[in-house]
């Protein structure tokens, strides 16, 4: 039985809202609500609905509120959207305000132990007998709390009339066919079910329904999880990290999958190593010295630990020591946010360390450009000789996206100028008589050929230091030697930006507005452009991919009368890099900037552009 | 009379090692440290002992921190690839490469402010880890480069010409290196070059971390009797090396002819005091070993020798399982997984 505060009106439940709703679940950090929502998501996933899922999870093991943000887009936009209409009440410390979040017309399913103060007479309220169904399902009284949880997924799934088969698929895939885990969830998701069947009436508007022709070539994953099979697809042999969050998934990613895939079959001996430093600087020190050594090596951490890795960074540029380090960015500055996302270290990324010097930074847009760009990130910092960032975020890293399938890599590993013993003999004949030195350019475009440490030949040795030093890296403090090798690295720099992923365009014929965005801003920028299209305004948007920007970026700032600079932070980062390079186009850009530790939504970009 | 070695090679013909190279060619650039600076010392020493042990410079790599010690590896054995680093953040960069190539024999060059200040993490953890390295620290009590502070290592009471007397209790390099659970704890002195050539040869031959601890006055800013650094004393030599197994058996260990404790008096005059360890003394006994430098603290001696090792413990390496062939060195088919193997973990997303 439904409780119906007010008479339903019935012309709104003859109007079905078919795979286009929000679904917010709220529950207690650490209640196994995790296990839930997967299966939730994943069942509508297999239905072929565009989903996204959103988890608003607190800096805490247990007990804090958590939220998981499931929204269904028949249109397929895949944004964040503030707007609920399925609540799903766990937890008693929040539900006031959970309840107060509903849109009207919207529908409440709530634990009814919970303490509820008043019913808001515009939605529909459905009130679940959590503790009786768990009393009935008899499982042991540790597990009573986990099991709890798949009380609403039984109830969700009769009203919204999800496919109970994907359900019992996912928990198969979820409990990796472990028959007794499965058999446990899955028959409360069926209590569940059948009380819901036999007792409420389903007058309320929202429902799903399989559809074709969007999640086909999809994959439904995290940007940790596909940067970490990109790590391990595109020869990483050496990692070192420290445990933070949001990267954390991203290392044990890797753990997994190269135990899988990068172990010999019979002898079980590894093609790679990954350490768990004793902090940041460790880590990075340990990437560096790896690289240094000739291994391809990177690190994966968070703002705090690009803080503590600046002094190697600034080290890695100056020795021009090959180094790729993930930045999955979370809500700084200090502590922070922890678990909130945000785009606020692509500055403090991009200039890390003191002295002059910049690093290439990546900018990946959703999990697949995580997988491609771990291995562009390796060609980038072995051919650059030099620390490469690779700057993800929070809701890319440990969100569940839609995705396009990976593609297996076919580009050959780029390893860089590294000569052998053979190779270093040779160097004089091949180079008009120039004797080799470990920062000499001799191919015009600022970058010196390496020799690794073990390599036999007297002539590789060299000394790699943090100080002064000369084309063949002997000790030097003379103003001309040190200038002219700060101009040698910032001819390197312009290399780079010929060899970073260019960024992507799409315009628009008649258009005078241009967006200029990044990262994971993808989904909400690409909606607000149709919702901006309705509103009969035309946007081209160009995606940076890269820094240093390339010259496509100009000309596009040169075309358009304004262009509004979309990201996720407070002081409009990505628009003052921008302006480093185009101050002279600075008049048309506007800073779009917001920083609340929630990715961006469709809805206040459109309303940015249209104010 | 100093304690500088006067081992002084055959004049006639090029004396050669065993891979038939003069022990010139193991050399590296010129010391631009202070004269009579204890570094140099074990510079040569290391020098010595990879010539006489025959080492390949290309198999070798040198690591260091920040400071006049971690200056010296650009003074020995120029043919071997060097990478200075950050001050304290040595220990990190010598794993990473030790890892990317585990055929490479390490030697890293720290000293006292940069072990047991400013890297007193990194050096703990290397050492936890038993990354099969030398870890070298030149430890004279004081920061010479930035001009005459106090180093972590510097005596309770002692007095320095700029910084006043130090007030603190000093941190053991070695006692911490144990606590740490080091495999190859050993202490030595800067102008022993018997010692210090037996124990680098033993250091380098051990398969796991080898903490070599060598006193190294700072002949421009310790020069002040009370300091241990300085000139003090104490030295037990020991076990005697030769009975250790990791000594190369082509190797002649002498064992010098102290007494049970011996004066020495260095550059400035001040003197330092060598105490034997007690023939019975029992590197294998952790136990002792803490007795030992304790005692040693307390009656502000110096005692030499190897205070403890461990041989049997897995280095780093070997917990690591990695492939015979080093990181660095495999190609493009061993580190990308089919395409097959994609597609398989694909599927399981």
């Amino acid at each position: 039985m439904s409780v119906i505060v007010q008479e339903p009106q019935t012309e709104q439940v003859n109007q079905l809202v078919v795979n286009d709703f929000n679904i917010n679940v709220a529950t207690a950090n650490g209640s196994g609500s995790q296990t839930s929502n997967n299966m939730l998501i994943r069942s509508l996933y297999k239905m072929g609905i565009p989903v996204t899922g959103k988890n608003l999870f607190p800096s805490n093991i247990q007990g804090l509120p958590t939220w998981f943000n499931i929204r269904l887009s028949k249109d397929g936009f895949l944004a964040r959207r503030e707007r609920i209409e399925v609540m799903i009440c766990m937890n008693g410390a929040t539900v006031a305000e959970d309840m107060e979040s509903v849109e009207s017309g919207g529908i409440v399913l709530y634990d009814d132990a919970l303490p509820i103060a008043n019913h808001r007479k515009d939605v529909h309220y459905f009130p679940m007998p959590v503790k009786n169904l768990v009393k009935a399902a008899n499982v042991p009284y540790n597990l009573q709390r986990y099991i709890a949880n798949m009380v609403y997924v039984g109830v969700a799934a009769h009203l919204l009339e999800i496919e109970m088969d994907e359900i019992k698929q996912a928990l198969t895939w979820n409990f990796g066919g472990k028959t007794k885990p499965i058999e446990m969830n899955w028959s409360m998701v069926t209590a569940a079910y059948d009380w819901a069947k036999e007792n409420l009436t389903n007058d309320q508007p929202y429902r799903v329904g399989r559809m074709t022709g969007f999640n086909e070539g999809t994959l439904l994953v995290d940007g940790n999880t596909a940067g970490a099979l990109g790590a391990v697809f595109s020869g990483f042999t050496f990692a070192a990290w420290y445990p933070i969050t949001p990267s954390s998934s991203m290392a044990e990613g890797m753990i997994s999958y190269a135990a899988q895939v990068r172990r010999d079959p019979e002898t079980k001996q590894a093609t790679y190593a990954i350490i768990q430093a004793e902090d940041e600087l460790a880590a990075i020190g340990m990437v560096l010295g790896a690289g240094w050594a000739g291994a391809r090596a990177m690190t994966a951490t968070s703002g705090p630990g690009i803080s503590l890795m600046a002094e190697y960074v600034g080290y890695g540029y100056f020795a021009e020591i090959p180094a790729v380090i993930w930045n999955i960015q979370r809500m700084g500055p200090s502590t922070g946010l922890p678990t909130r996302t945000s785009q606020g270290d692509i500055l403090a990324s991009y200039f890390l360390g003191h002295g002059d010097g910049r690093h290439p930074v990546l900018l990946p847009a959703d999990p697949t450009e995580c997988f491609e760009m771990a291995g562009a990130a390796f060609d980038l910092a072995e051919r650059l000789q030099t620390p490469v960032f690779v700057l993800s975020d929070l809701d890319i890293g440990m969100n569940l996206w839609i995705t396009k399938e990976f593609e297996y890599p076919e580009k050959p590993l780029d390893r860089g100028k590294v000569l052998d013993a053979k190779e270093l003999t040779k160097f004089k004949d091949a180079h008009g008589g120039q004797r080799w030195g470990r920062y000499l350019d001799v191919d015009g475009d600022g970058i010196a050929y390496r020799t690794l440490p073990g390599t036999d030949n007297p002539a590789a040795a060299y000394f790699t230091r943090g100080t002064g030093h000369t084309e063949y890296a002997t000790y030097s403090e003379r103003p001309d030697v040190w200038e002219g090798n700060m101009q040698r690295l910032a001819h390197k720099f312009e290399t780079a930006r010929a060899l970073v992923p260019a960024p992507i365009v799409d315009e628009v014929e008649g258009a005078k507005i241009g967006i200029i965005s990044m990262g994971s801003n993808h989904p909400a920028i690409i909606e607000a452009r149709a919702r901006l299209r309705d509103e009969e305004i035309e946007t081209s948007y160009l995606r940076v991919r890269a820094l240093p920007i390339n010259g496509d970026v100009r000309a596009f700032v040169e075309k358009y009368d304004k262009i509004y600079v979309i990201e996720n932070n407070r002081d409009g980062q990505l628009c003052e890099i921008l302006l480093v390079d185009l101050h002279d186009l600075g008049y048309k850009l506007v800073s779009v900037a917001k920083c609340d530790g929630m990715p961006l939504s469709a809805r206040w970009i459109t309303e940015q552009v249209t104010k | 009379m100093t304690a500088t070695p006067t081992r002084t090679p055959a004049a006639r013909t090029p004396k050669l090692n065993l891979i038939g190279l003069e022990k010139t060619e193991y050399k590296g650039g010129v010391s631009t440290l202070c004269n009579g600076c204890g570094h140099d010392s074990i510079s040569a020493r290391i020098i010595n002992a990879a010539w006489e042990m025959g080492l390949k410079q290309h198999e070798v790599v040198k690591f260091s921190g920040i400071g006049c010690s971690s200056k010296t590896p650009a003074y020995f054995l120029g043919m071997s690839h060097g990478f200075n680093s950050l001050h304290g953040r040595m220990p990190s960069v010598a794993t990473g490469a030790l890892v990317a190539n585990h055929r490479l024999i390490g030697i890293g060059v720290s000293g006292d402010g940069d072990t047991a200040s400013i890297g007193i993490g990194q050096f703990k953890h290397l050492v936890r880890r038993n990354v099969p390295m030398v870890y070298i620290v030149e430890n004279n009590g004081v920061y010479g480069l930035t001009k005459g502070q106090f180093s972590a290592t510097a005596d309770q009471g002692q007095k320095l010409k700029y910084a006043g007397t130090n007030p603190y209790m000093p941190l053991d390099i070695c006692i911490e290196a144990l606590a740490a659970n080091a495999t190859f704890v050993a202490r030595s002195f800067a102008g022993d070059a018997k010692q210090l050539e037996a124990l680098l040869k033993a250091a380098i031959a051990h398969k796991g971390l080898a903490v070599l601890d060598v006193i190294s006055p700072c002949v421009t800013f310790n020069n002040h009797d009370e300091s241990t650094k300085s000139y003090a004393f104490g030295k037990e030599h020991e076990t005697p090396l030769h009975d250790l197994s990791f000594v190369p058996s082509y190797e002649q260990i002498e064992i010098d002819d102290y007494d049970d404790e011996t004066e020495v008096q260095l550059h400035d005059g001040s003197w330092l005091v060598l105490k034997k360890l007690d023939a019975a003394y029992d590197p294998t006994d952790k136990h002792l070993a803490y007795r030992t430098l304790e005692d040693a603290r307390k009656q502000q001696k110096l005692i030499t020798g190897i205070f403890y090792i461990e041989p049997e413990t897995p280095s780093f390496l070997d917990i690591l399982q990695m492939t015979d062939t080093p990181l660095a060195r495999l190609d493009e088919s061993r580190t990308r997984p089919s395409r097959q193997a994609l597609a398989t973990l694909m599927a399981e997303l």
